[in-house]
């Protein structure tokens, strides 16, 4: 093992926290120095990302690989243990490429009250908190990174964000925070029933000791923290007044990675861990998810700002998601990756657009714009290309994470009630023709026809450069993930056979 | 030892005395006659002197200390028949109120300057106080902790009321004393309870009988009741807490400080050593009432912290819930051994974090205050646009006491769910669920001072810089600097934890 691999996925979690400690010392006044710092420790941090993709051994993704373990807290068992396999992997690089683009995204987009240093300092330990739970192979390392998340967030919307800041700011972090705090107790239920570790491997081997009862009531610990985060139908309120009020980028950054720590966390640690009680746990869970998927959609059709849209849109993308993880398949799971990784690029980029022409018009309201193909081409025709992603259309990266998901609930893991999941199926699959729907019907009021009599004599700057810069990759992603979806499956597939495999032999 | 006795007296034995053991307090001792009698000797223009000496003597007393911790083995010196013990609990602690007393005199040295109060006394008084409270951490016997108890008590009344033309700080001066003989008087009604059945004031012994099948008697029930009520005063338990929020918003803010970290942590190291040394076989006396006072105690000072509009008001509640988590531990520990280990770890060790958490918030209070004059949380409104680095630095301590990772406060919260969960009992696990929902109602109020420095606009567009004075500024660098420390990297610290245990 060489120093590379030793270091490599250190240095993705720690350069951007160190980088936001040095981006502290550049003088307020030097704007201009601040971004760079800025952008320069994001793409050191997208160097060292290229440099694990280079080195990853594709033929052993159910492996943890760049793994570095050490001694953290020994008082209470815990380590310093981080690694990345085929699950981890797509969704780290999606971490690390999207923050190098919102950087370059807002090089001048800043909200007001402006203030780049500060607002790049919070960007950059998001990144940390983000790139460190995807790698973290330790239940208090992990919830450690899990809650670094909330206070930059919480920040960024509060400072930079609209009118409603304040409220939306409070309600996402008292939201989450309920949420770990019944997981970290969870946590401990796990460390006292799993064999005094924290170690999620070894708890995954120790996971069948667990007496069934206490599974079920342990998931149910994990399964409030998680959900809050994706966020799960019940518990999704907090994500549309998050997304409305929080800045661009911070909208970009909780679509794209914040709401994958989520479902993240029910694949790495809830359903390995206690296959017994996901068992148990996953026609609730499938329940909650195509009721997500309906909720979201009738929700979106009744928005009438364009960034809430989006935000009800995710409620229901990642009711397809969760719809995959709760099915406990290995061809759901896949489904379920690949929807976070396609939902990451798709939506983040709607709320790219979404900020973008919200800086040009001044507005949101759907009802007040029109004719963006004639103003702005380019940008109608992004716009365009993502709702498109977003409805699923097949080619596009899109279609791979909902089709699959629909599929796999045709056929869900032994023991599970066939007919519930294919009245779920059914259930999920109206729920796409919703989502032609209320996307077709937002870019048919925003982009067709003439544009308002209200905009129509003012000028419409097309898409600027530094905007090109931060989406081609996104866009290319999402085709190149479209035409091409084994370059991810193939990631993926071992790794989900990994925790399948471990899910089935132990719950019989 | 030829000499004939008088008939009926005991022979007479010196006591052992082992110089090294005692040089804390013996260092401490000299600097506040020596700070007392400068005190007399220079003039009115040269008073920082004696605050100097003060903060430097302070410093000198942690040395010995050092030497002491870096002794072989775990030997622990008991002396005077075991009513005064040395042991790694006791230097832990000691060296805990060391570094509070420095913070608090670092915070107090220009407070004190500039608001014209007396300052020799003020450092002789804290220093009074903190010997007391040094003395308390080796106190193994119920009077020496009665004597110590005394002694960080009564230098705190006369603190409490040092701005004396103000009659909030009259008030709050003579409430905190009527309340605290109170407290007083009860305890020692307990204590002479106990000593009439067992004989012995030595709290080792007395442990010793009540493991005993004798210890199940009711006056044994009754007096540790007494004992316990008599420091809910001290630490500032609900339903024993009312004094508390008057006395802090009333007492200068350094002397506030001081009263919720040092002396309130005073109070919890009595109880260790009475509940850990002589009263651990009594669970099932004080196992419940500890859970009644831990379960009202965070829940009653975390919702009414939610409707403070006053900043110390709002941390006075927010440390009444904070003692509250501190008491959980006490609830669980006789459950099993296991439990009795960590929830004694999972106390100290948030006494330590709390220390350096709280402390550091109430710097940042008399740091804003130097500007605002005021201690209206709406005041803090637009710190951010003038004051970033001080922002930055409370919202690290209000975060950290909200108990957010990657700050300290969270391995203190973490500690305590693990004692909860080494118990695991139903009752054990209830209370642990009212530690989470109670974070999360607590969370509210410090993000609200967060919001008013980082989202509301400074009050009339005023956005000229603000100037910390140098010792405020290294006490708020030091109590940050332990915050994240601990936060990040928490072994360090949790070994202090590991090692400071009671039970044999």
């Amino acid at each position: 093992m060489n120093v590379f691999d030793h270091w490599a996925l250190s240095g993705v979690i720690f350069v951007p926290i160190l980088g936001a400690i040095l981006l502290g010392f550049v003088p307020r006044a030097q704007e201009t120095a601040q971004k760079s710092v800025a952008l320069l420790i994001s793409l050191v941090t997208g160097g060292l990302m290229v440099g694990i993709l280079a080195r990853f051994d594709y033929n052993a993704t159910d492996k943890l690989q760049f793994v570095t373990d050490r001694r953290w807290i020994d008082v209470i068992h815990s380590r310093y243990h981080v690694g990345v396999d085929g699950i981890a992997l797509p969704l780290l690089a999606l971490s690390v490429f999207i923050t190098i683009a919102c950087i370059i995204y807002s090089w001048d987009h800043f909200p007001e009250p402006h203030n780049p240093k500060a607002f790049l300092m919070l960007l950059l330990v998001l990144e940390t908190g983000m790139n460190g739970t995807f790698c973290a192979e330790d239940l208090i390392l992990f919830f450690v990174f899990f809650e670094l998340v909330l206070l930059p967030m919480y920040f960024m919307i509060g400072v930079w964000g609209g009118p409603n800041r304040q409220y939306a700011a409070i309600k996402f972090f008292l939201f989450t925070l309920f949420g770990s705090a019944l997981m970290i107790l969870g946590f401990l239920a796990l460390f006292f029933k799993g064999g005094n570790t924290f170690d999620i491997p070894t708890l995954v081997h120790n996971g069948s000791a667990i007496a069934r009862s206490t599974q079920v009531l342990i998931f149910a610990g994990l399964f409030m923290g998680f959900a809050i985060k994706v966020p799960m139908f019940p518990f999704h309120t907090w994500l549309p007044d998050a997304h409305t009020e929080a800045p661009t980028v911070g909208s970009v950054i909780l679509a794209a990675v914040l709401l994958k720590l989520g479902t993240y966390g029910f694949i790495r640690i809830a359903l390995p861990v206690l296959p017994y009680a996901a068992r148990r746990w996953a026609p609730w869970i499938g329940l909650l998810a195509v009721i997500g998927i309906i909720y979201g959609a009738l929700g979106s059709l009744a928005q009438r700002d364009l960034k809430r849209l989006v935000a009800f849109s995710s409620v229901a993308h990642m009711g397809f998601v969760m719809l995959g993880i709760s099915t406990l398949t290995s061809f759901g799971l896949n489904a379920a990756i690949f929807g976070m990784v396609a939902h990451g690029l798709i939506t983040g980029m709607l709320f790219f657009l979404a900020g973008s022409i919200a800086e040009r018009f001044n507005t949101r309201e759907i009802s007040r714009l029109g004719g963006l193909l004639v103003q702005a081409p380019r940008l109608g025709w992004i716009l365009g290309f993502c709702a498109m992603a977003s409805l699923g259309l097949p080619g596009l990266a899109g279609f791979w994470g909902e089709f699959p998901a629909i599929l796999s609930a045709y056929q869900p893991a032994q023991g599970l009630n066939i007919a519930l999941f294919r009245a779920f199926m059914v259930v999920a699959a109206v729920g796409t023709v919703l989502a032609a729907g209320y996307l077709l019907w937002m870019y048919q009021r925003t982009a067709f026809g003439e544009p308002s009599a209200e905009f129509a004599a003012i000028h419409v700057h097309d898409v600027h450069v530094p905007e090109w810069i931060a989406w081609t990759p996104l866009l290319l992603g999402i085709v190149a993930f479209g035409v091409y979806p084994h370059a991810l499956f193939h990631v993926t597939d071992g790794a989900v056979h990994g925790v399948t495999a471990v899910f089935t032999s132990r719950a019989s | 030892m030829t000499a004939a006795a008088s008939p009926g007296a005991l022979p007479f034995h010196a006591p052992y005395i082992d110089y090294h053991a005692l040089a804390p307090e013996i260092v401490l001792s000299t600097v506040v006659v020596v700070v007392l009698v400068l005190d007399l000797l220079v003039d009115e223009t040269r008073k920082y002197l004696v605050t100097q000496l003060a903060g430097l003597g302070v410093v000198a007393s942690a040395v010995p200390l050092l030497s002491l911790a870096a002794r072989h083995g775990t030997h622990s010196w008991s002396m005077f028949g075991g009513a005064y013990v040395v042991d790694n609990f006791s230097l832990v602690l000691k060296a805990l109120f060391i570094f509070t007393g420095y913070i608090v005199l670092l915070m107090s040295t220009n407070y004190i300057e500039e608001g014209d109060y007396y300052e020799g006394e003020f450092s002789f008084l804290v220093l009074s106080s903190l010997l007391g409270m040094v003395v308390m951490a080796s106190a193994r016997d119920l009077i020496t902790i009665f004597v110590a108890l005394e002694l960080l008590s009564i230098p705190a009344y006369m603190l409490a009321g040092w701005r004396k033309r103000d009659l909030r700080s009259n008030e709050a001066a003579l409430k905190y004393y009527l309340l605290g003989v109170l407290a007083t008087a009860v305890m020692l009604y307990g204590m002479s309870l106990i000593f009439g059945f067992t004989g012995t004031t030595v709290l080792s012994q007395i442990g010793a009988q009540i493991a005993g099948s004798a210890g199940s008697h009711p006056i044994v029930t009754v007096g540790i009741f007494f004992i316990v009520v008599g420091f809910a005063f001290k630490v500032s338990a609900v339903p024993f807490h009312f004094w508390a929020p008057d006395v802090y918003e009333g007492a200068p803010t350094p002397v506030t400080a001081f009263l919720s970290v040092a002396s309130k942590t005073g109070g919890f190291v009595a109880l260790f050593q009475l509940i850990f040394v002589g009263f651990y076989g009594r669970y099932d006396v004080y196992g419940p009432l500890f859970w009644v006072l831990a379960a009202l105690t965070m829940t009653v000072g975390n919702l009414v912290a939610l409707r403070q509009t006053n900043i110390v008001r709002m941390l006075a509640y927010s440390s009444i819930g904070q003692a509250g988590y501190i008491l959980v531990p006490f609830a669980v520990a006789g459950t099993n051994a296991r439990a009795a280990h960590s929830s004694q770890t999972a106390s100290i060790v948030y006494l330590l974090i709390y220390a350096a958490m709280n402390l550091g918030a109430f710097a940042i209070v008399i740091a804003v205050a130097r500007r605002t004059r005021s201690g209206d949380i709406a005041s803090y409104s637009g710190l951010f646009t003038y004051a970033p680095g001080l922002t930055v630095v409370m919202t690290i301590f209000l975060f950290s006491l909200a108990g957010v990772p990657p700050l300290g406060g969270w391995f203190a919260k973490f500690y305590v769910f693990r004692a909860v969960a080494d118990a695991g009992t139903a009752w054990a696990w209830v209370l642990g669920v009212l530690v989470a929902v109670n974070s999360v109602i607590a969370l509210f109020y410090y993000a609200g001072v967060a919001r008013q420095m980082w989202m509301n606009p400074a009050p009339d567009g005023d956005r000229r810089p603000l100037r910390v004075p140098p010792p405020l500024a290294a006490a708020l660098g030091l109590c940050a600097l332990v915050v994240m420390a601990i936060g990040v990297y928490p072994q360090a610290f949790a070994r202090m934890g590991d090692v400071a245990s009671l039970l044999r």
